[in-house]
């Protein structure tokens, strides 16, 4: 472990090295099967990077099809009910698809049709994920399989219709428990045996190098324009960022673009499932250690034999037991604050940014809140706050009435 | 370096490579199924170290090692398994396979560990030459050997990338895909060995996709060796109170296709 009084004096927005590590974390550790094409993604990363016309339309993409910037909103009413900080949000609930992944697909899937990929292939746990890529594959008319873990199909079954509806196959994986983390183990095995026309859009900033710097880069458009919005309507940066964490790749896509401002605190927040005190939860970093899976080295939840085990949180995209490898190495520098939500807290923050502000969170986000509710406390009227608003809670009224008690 | 594995490869025909995941369906039943394997003919043992995210497997191995893993089975237990293999059968090689992760939770005496109980090397699927520094020092200087992989996808340019600290033998890995799957066409595979010879003195096995006598026996006429193992565990799924028997037939199957194949 570094000493985290021993944090890098240089920029902080400068990994992964090249070899995609961040500290001790990411890496590419695949099987020599993938290896290659690993190798060529980043190739053509690079070649994507330096070329003006993929940027453009990439922008373009997200102005006119996403529906970006997205508003950056003065939560005022939260902000007079918790009586401390005051509460921006970043409104990425907003977007189409209803949450931030689609940043991430309309990235990837331009990435795929630079490369020749002829058809597209991609996790999902809580279908959001799913449904984005789905989306981007029927914008850009490539056929797409979504490997989806039984249980997860069974208790997210709107989600899946509307795959289905954007012409998406969805892949039952019933191998393991069924849910992300074998859905997961079953695309990259479908990945090894279709690696000449298959593009792997991964969900989140995880998985082997360049995915969790390419991901980050793309979700970067929340940090870039929320940096911008609060400048332009505070004239100056926050005081604290606020996001919540299951692979990260809407905290980091906030994060990134603030690493640098050292006054700046950053909180991420994982989900305490049931409590940290027993297994029942999805908190990597409270309850896990260093470990490989997936294609990078980072916080796992494990056993002592180096087994994985399965996350727990009401929210299924949170439910997984790995975070992306820049998160655990801004957690071993100290840079970023790792906090966490419990489901009930959750719940609790769930109902209250309804009734304050009539927005109706994903459950994902709403972990985000109840924190944004404990540090907005105890700060001062004339500080800042943004927390991520990274997704809308439709597909969770089920999961939440069931959990009040309610049927409908 | 012990010589275990060259021995096994030095023969004027082509080596039998026997999988097996340890502790499947329980640690009480591998001592009797890694005999059988030995009496059967099988020149080189792989023992599989189970672990609950098998990425490059297929659904036979996949369920061996989730029979291991709700038996008890740890890498602890493995070591010990191997151990005592190594007791009762002083030539044999035997190489432990599997993923990162448990290696690295063992911590940094697995290398030792594994030396001492007589393992000959070891091969780590998720673990490519990128990352070799993450574990492959300590195991030279345990004297282990460190086995590693190559496939279709490993084109002419990366070869020397993979066969650079590779050593005990090359595992051609005969199609893109995951264990148990598809198989390839001799021809292509007889091309790929020649292509890797051209590069590298040690032998060529080939695995993934070779079930019966007859591909076992086609494959042991373009390469040094043939490795089996999704067949085997396919065995002792549905052998589950007394597998060794049914295992020692196939595998005897295997073992005189071979022979007589070359």
């Amino acid at each position: 472990m570094t000493n985290p009084n021993s944090r890098p004096s240089g920029s902080l927005r400068a990994g992964p090295d090249e070899r995609g590590h961040f500290g001790q974390f990411g890496g590419r550790y695949v099987a020599e099967t993938l290896m290659p094409l690993i190798l060529e993604l980043e190739r053509e990363y690079r070649r994507a990077q330096a070329d003006p016309a993929f940027q453009a339309e990439f922008d373009d993409l997200m102005k006119h099809y996403v529906g970006r910037p997205s508003p950056l909103y003065f939560a005022e009413r939260l902000t007079d009910e918790i009586g401390g900080a005051r509460i921006y949000l970043k409104r990425d609930e907003l977007n189409h698809t209803g949450a931030h992944k689609v940043n991430n697909c309309i990235g990837q899937i331009l990435l795929a049709r630079r490369m020749g990929k002829t058809r597209i292939i991609a996790e999902t746990g809580a279908g959001q994920h799913g449904v984005a890529t789905a989306t981007v594959c029927a914008r850009f008319g490539l056929p797409c399989t979504i490997f989806m873990g039984a249980e997860d199909i069974r208790r997210q079954q709107p989600n899946v219709f509307r795959m289905k509806l954007l012409g998406a196959e969805i892949v039952s994986v019933t191998a393991g428990r069924g849910t992300l983390k074998d859905a997961m183990n079953e695309a990259l095995r479908h990945w090894v045996a279709r690696v000449e026309d298959t593009f792997y859009i991964i969900g989140t900033a995880a998985g082997p190098h360049p995915y969790p710097e390419l991901v980050r880069d793309f979700q970067s458009v929340i940090g870039t324009e929320a940096r911008a919005q609060i400048l332009e309507r505070e004239g100056r940066l926050p005081d604290a960022l606020i996001a919540c964490i299951g692979g990260g790749s809407n905290a980091i896509g906030l994060f990134h673009p603030f690493l640098d401002d050292r006054d700046v605190r950053i909180i991420g927040v994982e989900a305490a499932g049931r409590g940290l005190d027993g297994d029942e939860h999805a908190a990597s970093l409270a309850g896990g250690k260093p470990g490989v899976l997936h294609g990078n080295k980072t916080f796992l939840l494990q056993d002592g034999d180096g087994q994985i085990t399965e996350g727990h949180s009401i929210s299924a995209g949170l439910d997984y037991p790995g975070i992306g490898p820049e998160h655990s190495w801004l957690h071993d520098i100290g840079r970023v604050d790792y906090m966490s939500a419990t489901d009930e807290q959750a719940l609790d923050a769930f109902q209250l940014l309804c009734r304050t502000e009539g927005i109706i969170p994903a459950l994902e986000p709403a972990h985000a809140i109840h924190v944004v509710r404990e540090v907005a406390a105890e700060m001062s009227r004339d500080q800042i706050i943004i927390a991520n608003l990274c997704g809308r809670g439709d597909k969770d009224i089920f999961t939440v009435a069931d959990a009040l008690g309610v049927e409908i | 370096m012990t010589d275990r594995l060259s021995a096994a490869f030095a023969r004027n025909r082509a080596a039998l490579v026997a999988f097996v995941t340890a502790g499947d369906p329980s640690p009480a039943h591998t001592p009797a199924i890694l005999d059988a394997l030995v009496d059967a003919g099988a020149d080189v043992i792989e023992l599989g170290m189970p672990f609950t995210d098998p990425m490059a497997d297929g659904p036979a191995i996949q369920a061996g090692s989730i029979r291991a893993l709700n038996a008890g089975t740890t890498l602890k237990r493995t070591l010990r398994i191997a151990g005592d293999f190594r007791a009762r059968h002083p030539k044999t090689p035997l190489i432990l396979m599997g993923y990162l992760n448990p290696v690295l939770a063992y911590g940094s005496a697995f290398a030792a560990d594994a030396a001492k109980a007589g393992v000959d090397g070891c091969i780590l699927v998720d673990l490519p030459p990128e990352e070799h520094e993450e574990v492959g020092p300590a195991f030279r200087d345990a004297g282990l050997h460190f086995i590693r992989l190559a496939t279709p996808t490993t084109n002419e340019a990366r070869l020397p990338t993979v066969l650079n600290g590779a050593s005990g033998f090359l595992y051609y890995v005969s199609v893109a895909g995951v264990t148990g799957t598809a198989s390839a066409a001799t021809t292509d595979v007889g091309d790929a060995v020649a292509r890797i010879k051209a590069h590298s003195d040690l032998p060529v096995a080939v695995g993934f996709g070779i079930r019966t006598p007859r591909q076992a026996a086609a494959i042991a006429r373009v390469a040094d060796g043939v490795v089996v193992g999704s067949a085997i565990v396919d065995l002792i799924g549905e052998n589950p109170d007394d597998p060794a028997p049914a295992v020692h037939a196939y595998v005897q199957s295997l073992s005189e296709a071979i022979r007589d194949a070359t």
